[in-house]
């Protein structure tokens, strides 16, 4: 041991200072402790948080729009939200719509614009079935023209990168064949068509693992060529701009597309569906081209994104806010008869004496052990018409035969058999906290004078009051949450927001609703937590 | 309130004394009544859900076991199964008496109930109830041995005396009790299928672990509050090595604990419906998910006699752990209150 007196930090054994030392010894004391929870934290971490998050990233999450739709998406940031869009808008719709028709994203965009807009789904279905006749038009007539303008053959070598086209299998060589990549010269020059043919070679490749050496182009990439034609026909530049393109066909048609029949892509699609030209339709894409959106969260309190702003949903598609403050009430209802019927018995478990105490515990904790699945079928058979419970009231005479009544499917069975589910979790807390109130001060209030009443509501109920907010809160906290017994007991009007949500992930597929509802729920809960944290302590929890 | 009525009670405190109690008793009786009264249910002969005529005459034809039959099905070799697990009972308790010289023939019995059922469940294909409760049972005790694993070590790092973020870690861990399961179940539906895990039986096996460490957390870390750290110091002054105090001084101590926590998430699995119908596919269909089918389509008597036989497992595990916490509560030195 160091000497208290000498000059210098007190020293360790060693000859350290103690300090370091000890903090030396303290770091590795939380060291090991870390070491000790990390396996579980990382578990928990993985296998729950981790979904969690990922629920609430989904609740924004909007990628579907701009990932299915990514050149309208851009066309569109011009558009003017008051009129119709220009036909170069159309006309990135109409690449973007093949694509999509192709790989059979269309319809899944369709259900999901559905949310937002209906009509939508029916909409992108049909023109799922027509947006290949756009650009026929143009093709018969390059066809007419040339009938080398058909042959695939006759296209790739044009088009396609020198480097990609070397590299392309040989005849019976087994290897597969890269992804497509456009001649820079042809884009140059033709930039529509290049990007057209682009996004059906890479398209048929990625979809059908099709070579573009044996697929005749889409209509599309001969509207495309047409256009880029007229072009470079208006601008006067003449067959010698056409750089290495100069070639007979070329010259050809460039001479003979001022005097093609012609069609506009807005009309293309206005013959498909006149919904195209409905600004609605062209609105609600525009609103949810964004990655990240709230749309979902608005639908979760019966609001709407449409184009001129936030809205209210129509009148007769509210829905949740009712939802949500029916889950609220009868969890305030259920709380409320858990703290009536809990209170006597904790009250009478805590001043018998032990034996006696633990004995009458056993009938608390056997429904608290018993599977929920169990009690909420020893409800469902109680309370139906023919159950038990009316037969008895039928048979005391309380009831008439032909009016037995309504317990079950409604709010009234919710209630009651919640009410029995969550009363062990009223009664333990209450339970535990009434235990540690001596009795001294109740005989003390009474010596004082003070009558059975007033002792007990000036003295022993203003100390039982934690263990009651404790209660409450559990209680609350596992009644909003509850998913099964509403589902199974309540009917139509007896269900909570959980079975929504429940309807949402498998029904409806709505997935972003159903987490945008789920994050809702979740934070309500989670204020509830932190309270439960700040009154009573999560290290407090007791179980039995 | 007294626990007696003194001989000198007006007629008040009287009515109010045994009002009190009736209160009480009509409470309790709330609480019982409706698991009690399903057993006489599920034993009825006709396919009604309330007492017959015959029943409330006790006239044995109007009971039977045919819903009971119905549940266990007619494939599985049970008697096969029985006679293994005695033999194999026999030889264990042959084994200890050896050992430890003492004759006890729990091993037998245990064996038996064991034999029974696996040689039960082994040989059946597609049995309405059976196949459920099959996986119910491969389902829960894997979860329960994942979540007492992590949780045990877990929380003896917690209770020691230096742990930074102490709060915000117990926070994450008690989190899958008190987040809503439906939460839970939608958030694991989107996550696992992004991973592949969704409709795996390793996906529901890590949803129950996850949903069940919360209780494990809790009963360890309360039966570690009263430990005497004199005694790992004791040891460690003795020469024994963290791994040997760990094993003979402090698990023994903590071993009721982690039973009773390990019987929570057991029962935590075997009663989770939410989470298994979301993560799961039909091929980890458990009997907690076959009631709630059955409840919500065409609700049949079966049901009934499988939930008395729940309600009899649920009666065994509440003994255990009672008994659990009264040892645990002797060994601590705690009085029981």
């Amino acid at each position: 041991m160091s000497d208290a007196t000498q000059d210098g930090p007190m020293l360790a054994a060693d000859g350290r200072p103690l300090k370091r030392s000890l903090a030396r010894a303290l770091r590795a004391q939380k060291l090991r402790a870390l070491m000790l929870i990390a396996p579980l934290l990382i578990f928990i971490l993985v296998t729950f948080i981790a979904p969690i998050v990922d629920m609430l990233f989904r609740s924004v999450e909007n990628q579907i729009v701009s990932e299915t739709l990514p050149r309208t998406v851009v066309a569109l940031d011009e558009w003017d939200p008051s009129d119709v869009p220009e036909d170069d808008v159309y006309a990135a719709l109409a690449l973007d719509f093949y694509a999509a028709t192709e790989r059979r994203e269309h319809t899944r965009l369709g259900s999901r614009l559905n949310y937002e807009t209906t009509g939508m789904s029916s909409l992108f279905r049909k023109t799922g079935r027509g947006v290949d006749d756009i650009g026929e038009i143009y093709t018969d007539q390059f066809v007419d023209l040339n009938e080398r303008w058909e042959d695939p053959l006759f296209w790739l070598p044009l088009v396609s990168d020198s480097g990609w086209l070397s590299s392309r299998p040989a005849e019976g060589e087994d290897r597969p064949l890269s992804l497509f990549r456009i001649d820079a010269e042809f884009e140059a020059s033709f930039p529509r068509a290049a990007e057209a043919y682009e996004t059906f070679a890479r398209t048929i490749q990625q979809t059908d693992g099709d070579d573009p050496a044996e697929e005749e182009p889409w209509h599309l990439v001969y509207a495309a060529l047409y256009h880029d034609l007229m072009a470079i026909h208006e601008s006067g530049a003449g067959a010698e701009g056409l750089g290495r393109f100069d070639g007979p066909v070329f010259v050809e048609a460039l001479e003979a597309v001022p005097g093609f029949e012609t069609q506009s892509y807005r009309a293309a699609f206005e013959d498909i569906d006149e919904d195209w030209l409905d600004l609605e339709v062209w609105g609600t894409i525009e609103a949810f081209s964004d990655p990240f959106t709230a749309g979902y969260f608005l639908s979760s309190v019966d609001l709407q994104l449409t184009p001129q702003g936030i809205e209210a949903q129509p009148e007769d598609q509210r829905l949740y806010l009712l939802l949500f403050w029916r889950t609220l009430f009868m969890s305030g209802v259920i709380t409320i008869s858990c703290i009536l019927l809990g209170y006597p018995i904790a009250y009478l478990l805590s001043n018998l004496p032990t034996r006696t105490s633990n004995l009458l515990l056993i009938l608390v904790l056997l429904p608290f052990w018993t599977s929920l699945l169990v009690r909420t079928s020893a409800w469902k058979v109680l309370l139906q018409q023919q159950g038990v419970i009316n037969d008895i009231l039928v048979w005391i005479g309380l009831v008439a035969d032909d009016s037995r009544l309504a317990l079950i499917n409604n709010q009234t069975g919710t209630i009651i058999a919640m009410t029995h589910i969550l009363l062990p979790f009223m009664i333990l807390p209450m339970f535990s906290v009434m235990k540690t109130i001596p009795p001294s001060y109740v005989r003390a209030a009474k010596s004082l004078g003070a009558t059975n009443w007033t002792a007990f509501w000036r003295v022993y109920f203003p100390q039982s009051i934690p263990g009651i907010g404790a209660g409450c809160i559990l209680v609350f906290i596992l009644a909003i949450g509850y998913y099964i017994t509403p589902e199974l007991v309540g009917g139509r009007t007896g269900t909570f927001i959980s079975n929504r949500i429940a309807f949402h992930i498998s029904s409806s597929l709505n997935w972003g609703l159903a987490a945008a509802l789920g994050s809702i729920l979740l934070a309500v809960v989670l204020v509830l937590y932190w309270l439960y944290d700040r009154i009573v302590g999560i290290d407090n929890v007791k179980l039995g | 309130m007294d626990t007696k009525l003194p001989p000198y009670a007006t007629f008040g405190q009287r009515v109010w004394f045994y009002g009190f109690r009736v209160l009480c008793g009509l409470i309790f009786f709330f609480l019982i009544a409706p698991i009690i009264i399903i057993i006489p249910l599920s034993f009825n002969a006709e396919d009604f859900f309330t007492f017959t005529p015959g029943m409330l005459a006790l006239d044995p034809e109007a009971y039977s076991l045919h819903h009971y039959q119905d549940f266990f099905g007619e494939d599985g070799y049970p008697w096969l199964g029985l006679l293994i697990g005695i033999v194999v009972g026999a030889v264990l308790t042959v084994i200890l008496k050896l050992v430890k010289g003492s004759l006890n023939l729990f091993p037998i019995l245990i064996g038996a109930i064991f034999g029974l059922v696996i040689g039960k469940l082994t040989g059946l294909e597609g049995e309405e109830w059976m196949t459920p409760l099959r996986n119910s049972l491969m389902i829960a005790p894997v979860a329960t041995i994942l979540s007492v694993g992590f949780g045990t070590l877990a929380a003896i790092g917690l209770s020691q005396t230096h742990v930074p973020f102490k709060g915000a870690i117990m926070a994450i861990l008690i989190s899958p009790m008190i987040v809503p399961l439906i939460i839970s179940a939608a958030g694991m539906y989107f996550f696992y299928s992004r991973i592949g895990l969704q409709g795996t039986y390793w996906g529901v096996v890590l949803a129950h672990a996850a949903l069940g460490i919360p209780f494990v957390i809790i009963t360890v870390t309360a039966t570690l509050v009263g430990f005497d750290r004199s005694l790992t110091r004791a040891a460690a002054n003795l020469g024994a090595n963290p791994v040997t105090t760990f094993f003979r001084i402090q698990m023994p101590l903590i071993l009721p604990g982690v039973i009773s926590g390990g019987l929570f998430a057991f029962i935590t699995s075997f009663d989770e419906v939410v989470v298994v119908i979301f993560v799961g596919s039909a091929g980890q269909q458990t009997l907690p998910w076959q009631m709630f089918t059955g409840l919500r389509e065409q609700i049949s008597p079966v049901i009934l006699a499988a939930a008395t036989i729940l309600v009899a497992i649920s009666i065994i595990l509440l003994a255990t752990v009672e008994m659990l916490r009264r040892r645990s509560e002797r060994l601590r030195g705690i009085a029981p209150h």
